[in-house]
């Protein structure tokens, strides 16, 4: 069935999309569903799903928001590679079949659309805030009056992280991430790099050093597939490294200063998520 | 039953602020229709007004100047003492947002960096490349984080329950589960934001229905000045998508077909930085009168700001414009014509954020106080939201604090619910006309007809076809009978929300005989500020919108004619 014919003008070119179907719980198997469209130049792969839903099959579920590349709804996998489907353009892509799953390494509610509670859940982690000076930045009455002063030079240094719209691609290519789902991935640790690396923030190095494990940032298999699903020219890998640097420094001045020197942390010693303080059930994006 | 003390509805900068004002000391529940971090909020490209004085011409700003720019920006439509009020507290909100982590962009000393911005008389718009609203959010909801906000996200408000002009709290369906729950308050703070969806060209998101304007206005709340609608002038031509006005703020030109400044017509000391409402009705008549290209389009030229200062400090344009019209603007023009981009009018609340319905508040895009009057600045609304939301938190937080649970509150929610209930039933059950083609008439009407020029003939048909779309959308009905994940259930319930604002927009465009910012009557091309020195408020009567007269607040500065 194809009800876009009508667009037809001569500039416009047939593609085959075959969708992931399955909805959580059900009895039915996962199944890929086809779809034919003829569309025009200028045609994303947002629209084409909408295209889907109105004229052929309105219980195709997706994600979406902006439709312009800014806040990162619409993830999911576009023939085998992460990204928006708000910003792929359908003719830019090497075949006329397109081939559309959700994000991996997050479980499918339905269709294209995934539980994201893991992905906030270690981006909560890692504290996603500006840990000022003292306890409530805002508490001074120096607050009020003046900004922190932060020089083009210190900006540089946290501006690529700062572009990361958390659309989850990048966790969705990561295949250390599909060996140990515990692994924070590498946009919380983008994240947190973005904090460690403002010179505004004093959280205390006790506290980075909860990621000296396996499951933070010796997760990472620096095979950079991260960086190649960014749509946003984000490079996870670079603030991983930097963590680990600071890390390694860290235990270095750790064994200098103290008494005795530490062994190394296994993943399993360190604190766990439970006992991290996160706030468990809170911003609670309440499951479904 | 769920309960809270407060509940906001909406997760972009208004909501996140009350939220973060609030939820220390109160038991505050956000329900959003999508997670925070995708609220439209996040789409602010070019910046945030205050009168720092980090501009090295700048020096000599203050918020009363700040206070007169907006005044006179607004057409003298906006409530002076609320001006001022926002444009006192915007330093005392930036240098917070700063201490939270919001990473402006810099001067080489260190201090947040400015721009200019159309309509203000200094360099006061401070920002973070073209993404200030995305670091905004940003910043807000890890504040929400770290104070473990409850958050209910990907839930639909349906219903704002009020018994006896009294608010009892929210209906609400999770999209994702199907779940239709009662969320019952003390109070209940709206941070919906706009409805850009009922036009068929916006900058919006998709998800900016107005749906929060419409349930506030079923519930008896007074909706504010609908009729102004701002219009941006540089939309990506075919899409839409946002090119900031920071482009022209960083000394972008606007060019015809001929090659020609023609700004320079119309605004001949302003320029490209005129107000908005005055530059898109300049690109609107180049276009109309044969100078545009393809008779859609002009160009919004950046390539003599180099390559440089074009990466550094409009990146996201240089993305967006690559992406989405494979033109790289360091190389050639962005082609662009307005497009809807913001709702002056709103629920009508007072300078504390309250409505006239005891216990509910509107903070944000969807309230009216009003601080835009009949054109807004650039770099007005993320101030407003932030300001505003912390205005109307605490507001609608006193009030929580105080009150019980409304009397009766049990009774009114369940009926609530079951009338709810009921509403979807009826709407996924039989045959009937499906959601989306309406949405495409409606947004056609709204666009031809209730644009940038309006007349009486036009504004009249627009009604007519908006009350037969109403008629023929009563027998609506969605192809499946599931509520999980049914995007066409939510189309449904959507539309009835944008016939409510197309009716209220069309009503008070029409029964304004002037012209005024954003609203211009091609048969009554002057303001008429004997007249209509004044804003309109909207109740539902029966048949369509009644429309009364409320006294603007004018205290310093008394109308004068507007030139740039």
């Amino acid at each position: 069935m194809n009800h876009a014919s009508e667009h037809t003008d001569g500039r416009s070119r047939r593609f085959v999309f075959r969708v992931f179907r399955h909805t959580a719980g059900a009895d039915a198997a996962p199944r890929f569903d086809t779809f034919d469209l003829d569309v025009l130049p200028g045609t994303t792969v947002l629209a084409a799903l909408f295209m889907i839903q109105q004229q052929q099959d309105a219980s195709l579920a997706f994600r979406f928001s902006c439709r312009g590349a800014v806040c990162g709804s619409c993830g999911m996998t576009i023939n085998g590679r992460c990204g928006l489907a708000c910003r792929t353009q359908l003719w830019s892509l090497p075949t006329s079949e397109i081939v559309l799953e959700p994000l991996p390494n997050l479980d499918v509610i339905r269709d294209l659309v995934v539980d994201m509670s893991p992905f906030w859940e270690k981006y909560r982690r890692i504290r996603p805030w500006l840990h000022g000076r003292i306890g409530d930045a805002c508490a001074d009455s120096a607050a009020q009056t003046r900004e922190q002063v932060q020089s083009p030079r210190q900006f540089r240094r946290i501006e690529q992280y700062i572009n990361c719209i958390l659309c989850a691609c990048c966790y969705g290519a990561c295949p250390a991430l599909r060996r140990q789902p515990n692994y924070l991935g590498p946009a919380a640790l983008a994240k947190l790099q973005r904090f460690v690396g403002d010179n505004r923030d004093h959280r205390p190095a006790g506290q980075v050093a909860e990621v000296d494990n396996a499951d933070g940032v010796w997760g990472c298999d620096t095979v950079f597939r991260c960086i190649e699903a960014c749509p946003k020219d984000v490079r996870p890998t670079d603030g991983i490294a930097a963590l680990r640097w600071r890390l390694v420094l860290y235990r270095m001045r750790q064994l200098v200063t103290r008494p005795r020197p530490l062994p190394a942390p296994k993943a399993s010693q360190l604190p766990q998520l439970e006992t991290m303080e996160a706030p468990a059930g809170k911003v609670a994006h309440e499951a479904p | 039953m769920i309960e809270h003390d407060l509940l906001i509805v909406g997760g972009g900068l208004a909501g996140l602020r009350a939220a973060v004002e609030t939820c220390a000391s109160l038991d505050v529940g956000l329900i959003s229709r999508v997670h925070p971090l995708r609220s439209h909020s996040l789409a602010a490209q070019g910046g945030i007004n205050a009168s720092l004085g980090n501009h090295p011409e700048g020096r000599d700003d203050s918020a009363e100047r700040h206070t007169f720019d907006t005044v006179k920006g607004s057409d003298y439509l906006a409530d002076q003492d609320a001006v001022r009020l926002m444009c006192e507290n915007a330093p005392r909100i930036l240098f917070e947002m700063e201490r939270w982590g919001t990473p402006f962009s810099r001067f080489a000393d260190g201090r947040i960096a400015q721009r200019p911005f159309g309509g203000g008389g200094f360099p006061r718009t401070c920002y973070a490349a073209d993404r200030t609203g995305h670091v905004l959010l940003h910043t807000l909801y890890e504040q929400a984080v770290r104070q473990d906000l409850r958050v209910y996200d990907e839930w639909v408000v349906l219903r704002l329950v009020v018994r006896d002009k009294r608010v009892h709290g929210v209906i609400a369906l999770n999209v994702l589960s199907g779940r239709l729950e009662a969320f019952a308050a003390r109070a209940v703070l709206f941070a919906t934001g706009g409805y850009g969806r009922v036009y068929a060209r916006s900058t919006n998101a998709l998800i900016n229905t107005g749906s929060g304007i419409a349930l506030a206005y079923r519930a008896g709340a007074g909706i504010k000045d609908l009729e102004f609608v701002q219009f941006h002038p540089t939309g990506l031509s075919e899409t839409g998508i946002l090119i900031t006005e920071g482009a022209r703020g960083e000394g972008g030109y606007l060019l015809n077909r001929d090659g020609e400044r023609f700004m320079g017509r119309y605004a001949p000391k302003a320029m490209e930085l005129a107000p908005r409402d005055i530059v898109a009705r300049s690109m609107t008549t180049e276009i109309l009168e044969g100078r545009g290209f393809r008779d859609s389009y002009l160009h919004l030229d950046l390539r003599h700001l180099g390559a440089k200062k074009i990466r550094e400090r409009l990146p996201g344009i240089r993305e967006i414009t690559m992406d989405f019209a494979g033109v790289d603007p360091i190389d050639e023009p962005i082609p662009v014509a307005p497009a809807q981009h913001y709702s002056m009018g709103g629920i009508d609340v007072d300078k504390t954020g309250a409505t006239e319905i005891e216990g509910f508040y509107a903070a944000g895009e969807c309230a009216c106080v009003s601080v835009h009057g009949a054109n807004r600045l650039g770099g007005n609304s993320l101030l407003e939201a932030i300001v505003f939301g912390e205005v109307a938190g605490r507001g609608a937080g006193a009030y929580a604090k105080d009150g019980a649970l409304a009397d009766g509150g049990g009774a009114a929610m369940r009926d609530a619910l079951a009338a709810e209930d009921d509403r979807l039933r009826r709407l996924v059950t039989g045959d009937g006309p499906r959601p989306y083609p309406f949405r495409e008439r409606l947004s056609r009407i709204m666009t031809e007809k209730v644009g940038i020029f309006r007349e009486a003939s036009a504004l009249k048909a627009a009604q007519d076809e908006i009350r037969q779309i109403r008629h023929d959308a009563a027998d609506m009905r969605v192809s499946l009978a599931s509520r999980k994940c049914n995007q066409e259930l939510l189309d449904a319930i959507d539309l009835f929300a944008m016939i409510d604002l197309a009716e209220m927009i069309a009503a008070g465009a029409l029964r304004r005989t002037e012209s005024r910012g954003s609203h211009f009557r091609r048969d009554f091309p002057k303001r008429d500020d004997a007249r209509w020195l004044h804003h309109t408020v909207a109740h539902p009567n029966g048949d369509g919108p009644a429309l009364t007269d409320k006294a603007v607040m004018i205290d310093n500065y008394e109308p004068r004619e507007r030139t740039y």
